[in-house]
């Protein structure tokens, strides 16, 4: 896996619901595809995406070969205290691609 | 003068073979997922429970262009506290190859319910979302959508 794009703002009222954004790059192989020789091409998904802040997941998800090339996803979460806000990724051969963002709550 | 032309259509073995070849692409292309199949998917999800319409919203392009990236948001009415929140959200699509798109776990620290992906569509079809609250009950919204150029379709 390569690269990850992160959006998380770097500051926040207590109490804020904040908008986070992720998006891996990512060629989420379906299985169904034929490659160039005809043969279908091997699965190769990332299957399982989570999010935690200060180490409490605050939200995840399980993937399935529908969701598009790169995954992206936006979703939401209430400002609670300044920290770190982890992401990772889990493929079908089971590699984690982990990144990390700090976020200061006054 | 006397020399017999040669036919000028297909021969019957040309035919034939054009034919056994056309049969292998239909054979080797992978099985779809069907309306039964999605029911099948939204039963494993939610049991024997009623999934009521309403409390969920989901926002879907009406005509897609290209089937391979295509925006998706649910949003669900619900105060996100420790005793009213969204647990589960799942989406289903009836003709990719497989029923399931994406289940994903909220919890009341999300503040609100709201995700937003992007989404492979093999055809045009109906996507159903469901989402599962804290206190057992189960809501839904449909789409339906024309897709112009599917995912899948080319190599």
């Amino acid at each position: 896996m390569a690269r990850a794009l992160i959006n998380v703002p770097a500051k926040a009222k207590r109490g804020d619901i904040i908008e986070i954004k992720a998006l891996m790059s990512h060629p989420m192989e379906t299985g169904y595809r034929t490659g160039p020789d005809g043969a279908l091409v091997p699965r190769d998904i990332i299957n399982r995406f989570i999010c935690t802040y200060n180490g409490e997941e605050i939200f995840s998800a399980d993937l399935f070969p529908a969701i598009a090339a790169n995954p992206f996803f936006s979703f939401t979460t209430i400002a609670m205290e300044s920290g770190r806000i982890a992401f990772r990724w889990i493929d079908d051969r089971g590699q984690a691609h982990l990144e990390t963002a700090e976020i200061a709550v006054e | 003068m006397s020399r017999k032309p040669r036919p000028v259509g297909t021969s019957r073995r040309e035919i034939l073979a054009a034919g056994a070849g056309a049969l292998a692409l239909i054979v080797a292309r992978p099985a779809r997922a069907t309306p039964e199949s999605m029911a099948d998917a939204i039963k494993a999800f939610v049991g024997e429970a009623e999934v009521r319409e309403g409390r969920v919203t989901l926002e879907l392009p009406a005509l897609v262009e290209n089937g391979n990236s295509v925006p998706l948001t649910v949003k669900v009415d619900s105060p996100m506290t420790a005793q009213d929140h969204v647990k589960r959200i799942a989406v289903f699509n009836e003709r990719n190859p497989q029923p399931n798109v994406a289940l994903f776990y909220l919890n009341p620290r999300a503040g609100r319910a709201l995700v937003s992906t992007r989404i492979r569509l093999g055809d045009s079809q109906n996507i159903v979302a469901i989402a599962q609250l804290s206190d057992g009950t189960f809501w839904s919204d449909k789409a339906e959508l024309i897709v112009t150029l599917p995912a899948c379709v080319e190599s």
